[in-house]
């Protein structure tokens, strides 16, 4: 078996930092200083207010703050009415409650009419501690199923930063899955719209990773290059649209096949999509889909969720010598404990 | 020598006339909402011809063909037109019970909104006069046949209005087995912690669902009593009388959303719809026709006696 030779595989573009800086709450300072000079922005919170890291926009914009109880499917629909009134309501609340309760109030209420409401989900995946009631595993599946509706996906501190202004432009709803807490910062430039970050260049396979498991799959890619295995890796930050024309060249040009990780089900996340890219081509590649298959977590910390999950470098690198049908003796070892609220004790607030 | 109406002696006419045109309609296109017509007709003619502040009407009077869904580049639908244009100090009205299109697009043709040659295309493939209508449909002015959406919608459009200083009032029409579903309580209860007292909603409480009498599929009764008690103005009225569905309107508002309660019956003016199962969709059997064309003044060829 031969694999491609180091000098064609190289590092470039959106380089992750290899010892990444933590930074705390992005979310909450950041949505402060955007919205400082919108005043048609309004925060809507379903009494997850801190939770959601929108406390501080509260104390500071106490007028544009509105509570609206734990009421989702009014909340929806009232923030469609809002829409249509010229506001920009950026709704919050955990993803599983943007999805799965208030569903057909947001494709009616929301996507039909196309309305710019941005939909904050937190805790996307298995993010939280909070359990199966708390995991928004389908978020993905759901939200790209409405029609008009665009997903958003924050893999990492400068993704938190840049996403809101990511939704400026959007002419329509959007869901964006955000990180909060403890968020590694392991990118320099702002996320941009259905463009992919490039952080490793390859021939043999190609490796889409979004959310948390880019943070992971870094140290497995890592790996794998110093194995000579001639790997392409791409931080997939925007799931629909998917028509980077970056995704697709690293798609086609690979040797072995694809393989995508994701903090959600393989069925209708990054794993459908690239599915679709790859028929919708004819480009008649292999490809791997990293996910919860097709059942759900329960409650524990990160790092134990992470590996229940196959969401390890370890499992990636694994699929990685399946797919290429050459063991390459790789042993990552049990990796630290991610920082993120989840390895904090759980408080109830936080759920 | 001319005569001039009252209001009041217009509502009726207009309601008289929206029950004989949806009967008409029924029976030439075998089957029809016409309950609901006959239950709201005053509700709705009141509406529009006393109570909200409706500009004229911008949409032409013979609707266009569907041209899309909205999508980015093309703003929702333009339903709204027909209620006039969007402006600050207009108010703005949301038929939450869309099985109630037929009836509104009567009485948009019997106030001028619409022409009367609409009709022909209701329910047509490609028109936008739908049975059940979306905001692109004559008078709809956002989509709210998912019911107990319209409540919140109209939530977020009177917060809208009130955030910019708009005088213009959110009127909604809704049924009362929508209050079967829990978002509208959501929204009774968010509206009164809002003090969201520019939004007003009437209510027409005609008993009947799809599966037949409310009191037999799920009790909303009290409905004054249980709405009241969300903090909201509640009113009780007799929804076939005109001027006891203006006055709740006319009040000074004071911090509360309004609900207006309309008591009404499916089959007024048209009695013999009474002894009918189905009151949720209407469809004569051979001689019923030309008992419920009497009982509204006309002929059995449709023509007023």
């Amino acid at each position: 078996m031969k694999t491609s030779s180091d000098s064609e595989s190289r590092s470039k573009g959106d380089a992750a930092v290899a010892d990444p800086e933590v930074i705390i709450r992005p979310y909450a300072r950041h949505f402060v200083e955007w919205a400082k000079d919108k005043p048609d922005v309004l925060c809507l919170s379903a009494d997850l207010t801190g939770s959601c890291e929108v406390d501080d926009f509260r104390d500071a914009y106490p007028d544009r703050f509105i509570s609206c109880g734990m009421a989702e499917q009014n909340m929806m629909a009232f923030a469609g009415g809002l829409a249509r009134e010229g506001f920009i309501p950026i709704v919050h609340t955990f993803g599983v409650f943007v999805t799965r309760r208030p569903y057909d109030q947001v494709a009616m209420s929301i996507g039909y009419p196309n309305l710019k409401v941005r939909l904050m989900g937190f805790l996307p995946g298995v993010m939280t501690p909070g359990g199966v009631t708390h995991q928004a595993i389908d978020d993905v599946a759901l939200m790209r199923s409405i029609p008009n509706m665009t997903v958003l996906a924050c893999g990492d501190a400068t993704d938190v930063e840049s996403i809101l202004e990511v939704t400026e432009d959007i002419d329509g709803p959007v869901y964006c899955r955000v990180l909060r807490g403890e968020v590694q910062k392991l990118f320099d430039t702002p996320m941009r719209l259905d463009r992919a970050r490039l952080l490793s260049e390859g021939t043999d396979v190609c490796v889409l990773t979004e959310g948390v498991c880019t943070s992971e799959a870094l140290h497995a890619v890592a790996a794998l290059r110093e194995k000579g295995v001639s790997v392409s890796h791409l931080h997939v930050s925007t799931l629909k649209p998917f028509t980077d024309p970056a995704i697709l060249e690293a798609v086609a040009g690979v040797r072995f096949g694809i393989i995508t990780m994701e903090n959600h089900l393989v069925s209708g996340g990054l794993g459908t999509v690239t599915s679709e890219l790859i028929t919708d081509h004819g480009l008649g590649k292999r490809l791997v889909r990293i996910g919860l298959r097709d059942t759900y977590a329960h409650g524990g910390s990160l790092r134990y969720l992470m590996d229940y999950c196959g969401l390890s470098a370890q499992n990636l690198v694994d699929e990685v010598e399946r797919l290429i049908e050459r063991p390459l003796g790789i042993k990552l070892g049990p990796r630290p404990v991610e920082k993120s609220e989840s390895a904090a004790p759980a408080n109830a607030e936080s759920l | 020598m001319t005569t001039t109406l009252t209001d009041t002696e217009e509502i009726r006419l207009v309601a008289d006339a929206m029950r004989r045109r949806v009967l008409l309609h029924t029976i030439a296109s075998n089957g029809g909402y016409l309950c609901q017509t006959c239950s709201s007709a005053e509700a709705l003619a009141t509406l529009y011809l006393r109570i909200m502040h409706l500009g004229p009407s911008a949409g032409p009077l013979i609707p266009p063909r569907f041209e899309g869904v909205p999508r980015p580049g093309r703003p929702p639908g333009a339903g709204a037109a027909y209620n006039g244009v969007d402006e600050p100090g207009n108010d703005r009205f949301i038929l939450s019970c869309t099985h109630y299109s037929l009836g509104l697009y009567a009485l948009l043709i019997e106030t001028g909104r619409l022409d009367e040659r609409a009709l022909e295309h209701y329910n047509e493939d490609g028109s936008t006069v739908e049975q059940i209508g979306a905001e692109h449909s004559p008078g709809i002015e956002v989509t709210t046949g998912s019911l107990a959406q319209g409540l919140s919608q109209g939530l977020g459009m009177a917060m809208g209005k009130r955030r910019r200083g708009h005088s213009g009032r959110v009127w909604v029409f809704m049924s009362d087995g929508e209050l079967e579903e829990g978002e509208t309580w959501e929204a009774f209860n968010m509206a009164a912690h809002q003090r969201l007292d520019n939004l007003s909603v009437y209510l027409d409480a005609n008993g009947n669902q799809c599966d037949g009498p409310v009191t037999t599929v799920s009790t909303v009764e009290p409905i004054a009593e249980r709405v009241r008690a969300f903090g909201w103005r509640v009113t009780e009225v007799d929804g076939h009388d005109p001027d006891a569905l203006a006055a709740p309107a006319l009040e000074a508002r004071d911090g509360r959303p309004t609900l207006v309660v309309c008591r009404t019956s499916p089959w007024h003016g048209i009695p013999s719809l009474n002894s009918r199962k189905n009151q949720h969709y209407v469809r004569f059997r051979p001689g019923e026709e030309e008992v419920a064309l009497a009982e509204l003044g006309l002929s059995s060829s449709g023509v007023a006696r």
